[in-house]
């Protein structure tokens, strides 16, 4: 992914930023950028995600958090990407435990069960690592990400992904808050139920053997661009089971091994 | 089937188990073989190998993910014994080429019982009064059928496919744990490979336990206090050979290694 130059104009940035923040809002399907873009760079992927950021903030948005996504093997085969990729977490994503997600508002949603780390001292890369990631978190809370994809069928290369600021959508928290310390967080396990059934089970390895190693890379990606992660930052570090696709009407839970458990509906 | 052709299959598998070879599925050659026929011939291949030395030590609960049950077209799970001689322990090699077939990998929890349980009407609260300990364990399964081309009735007759078990490095009390909601990691050769969750085998270990007292009771069968139960997988099978070495670990459990020879 280490390309530094981007092959785009701004002026295209701007287009594309525009085209992809308007299916999110108005929640239609766009086709995949690269096909019109073949030329574009990883460089000019991320452009357009901070160029769709700044944005939402222009407008009055918050940014509350970061996502890792594709972070676990089996979801990198699935989407045929050999590199994790990151999003940003706007406020009105922001659903409350035991809340409802408007489908409407969505295209073809996808839920997957989390976990977020909340830190305490800046993170900033290259270099950055487990230990660095234990050391800087305050705690670990349970996450479920609402993901959608902009494109056609969830049909995507990682540098549409990332424009696409990694299918981000709607995440809910709840559960129980826990030190680091206190979870093994390697074999922490997880099931995700759907209507009442089980539909997915899981542990923390299934996130790039162990779910500090999400944040660390989070740290490292973003030292590419000279971003850190600063204190009190929120981070959900992708899928530990497999994403599940949610109709209206739908409900779940998610069990978390020591983290309790998290629920929501879609309506 | 009658008497002398269900005595009969459980011999052949008892040759084939001695001699690692595999047979044709009897679902082809007998088109009207029942389940409970198939446990008829389980239990004459088991008696062949209590007469030859070996001592029953514990069941084992098979097909309880819904992966493998849709696979198999049955809404339930089913069951097979295990023997001294199928024991192994944490860090022991295992010589494929002298014990095993086709062999093939799963992770799962292992139950210690404290005291008997004679279904019917055993209840989920009763297993867990009567357990001493849950263990990790890796289930080594094997078909004594030909690559594994299995039906219901084919994998119940053979054992319910059990080769040999590992028990890991830990015993917890299962008060200790949440049985639900513990996670699994598996690893081959140093790459993880698979996760999941007690969850993964009918809703939890637990439950499984619970189906297989209440069926053997069917039988006139008891699970004993001292007897080893294995509950089921809660991810899926790994194919294994030679010179694999795989490791499994539970949260709040410990783990279990198997090095393959």
């Amino acid at each position: 992914m280490n390309e530094p130059k981007g092959n785009l104009t701004q002026s295209q940035i701007e287009e594309l930023a525009i085209h992809l923040e308007n299916a999110e809002l108005q929640a239609f399907e766009v086709t995949k950028i690269t096909d019109d873009f073949p030329s574009m760079t990883y460089q000019d992927a991320f452009d357009i995600q901070w160029e769709i950021r700044r944005r939402k903030e222009a407008r009055g948005n918050k940014i509350v958090g970061m996502k890792m996504g594709l972070t676990s093997w089996a979801k990198m085969s699935q989407m045929g990407v050999e590199h994790p990729c990151y999003g940003f977490l706007a406020d009105y994503f922001a659903i409350p435990d035991g809340g409802e997600v408007k489908h409407d508002e969505l295209i073809h949603p996808k839920i997957e069960a989390e976990l977020a780390f909340v830190t305490k001292a800046p993170l900033k890369g290259p270099g950055c690592h487990i230990g660095d990631v234990l050391g800087a978190t305050d705690f670990v809370m349970p996450a479920v990400e609402v993901i959608d994809s902009r494109y056609k069928d969830f049909k995507f290369d990682l540098k549409s992904v990332i424009a696409d600021n990694s299918s981000s959508s709607r995440f809910i928290t709840g559960g129980r808050m826990a030190d680091v310390a206190d979870l093994d967080l390697k074999n922490l396990g997880v099931v995700m139920e759907v209507n009442g059934e089980v539909v997915a089970t899981g542990a923390g390895a299934a996130v790039l053997g162990h779910p500090a190693a999400s944040v660390a890379m989070l740290a490292n990606m973003l030292g590419e661009r000279g971003e850190a992660i600063p204190a009190g930052t929120f981070i959900m570090i992708g899928a530990i089971t497999a994403a599940v696709q949610v109709n209206k009407g739908d409900s779940f839970c998610v069990r978390y091994q020591d983290l309790g458990t998290l629920t929501g509906k879609f309506v | 089937m009658d008497k002398e052709l269900i005595m009969q299959c459980g011999d052949e598998l008892y040759e084939a188990l001695s001699g690692r070879r595999t047979l044709r599925p009897f679902t082809e050659r007998f088109s009207d073989i029942s389940i409970e026929d198939a446990y008829h011939i389980s239990l004459r291949m088991v008696e062949r190998r209590v007469v030859a030395g070996e001592r029953i030590i514990g069941k084992k609960i098979g097909v309880t993910s819904k992966v493998v049950q849709n696979m198999l077209n049955v809404h339930q799970p089913d069951f097979g014994y295990l023997t001294d001689k199928m024991a192994y322990s944490q860090g022991q090699e295992v010589p494929i080429s002298e014990l095993l077939i086709q062999p093939k990998a799963e992770g799962e929890i292992a139950f210690i019982l404290k005291k008997d349980l004679i279904g019917p009407g055993i209840t989920n609260a009763d297993v867990l009064a009567a357990t001493e300990c849950v263990m990790p364990c890796f289930e080594i399964v094997d078909s004594r059928i030909e690559d594994w081309q299995i039906k219901i009735q084919d994998t119940v007759a053979d054992n319910a496919s059990c080769g040999l078990f590992v028990l890991g490095d830990r015993a917890v009390d299962p008060r200790k744990v949440d049985l639900t909601t513990c996670g699994m990691v598996v690893e081959k050769n140093g790459s993880i490979i698979s996760t999941g969750a007690g969850a993964a085998a009918l809703g939890s270990p637990v439950n499984c336990v619970t189906w297989l007292a209440n069926r053997l009771g069917e039988f006139g069968i008891p699970l004993k206090a001292g007897e080893v139960i294995l509950s089921g997988s809660l991810v899926p099978l790994e194919p294994v050979k030679a010179g694999d070495y795989m490791s499994v670990s539970i949260g709040g459990m410990g783990s279990a290694s198997v090095r393959f020879v």
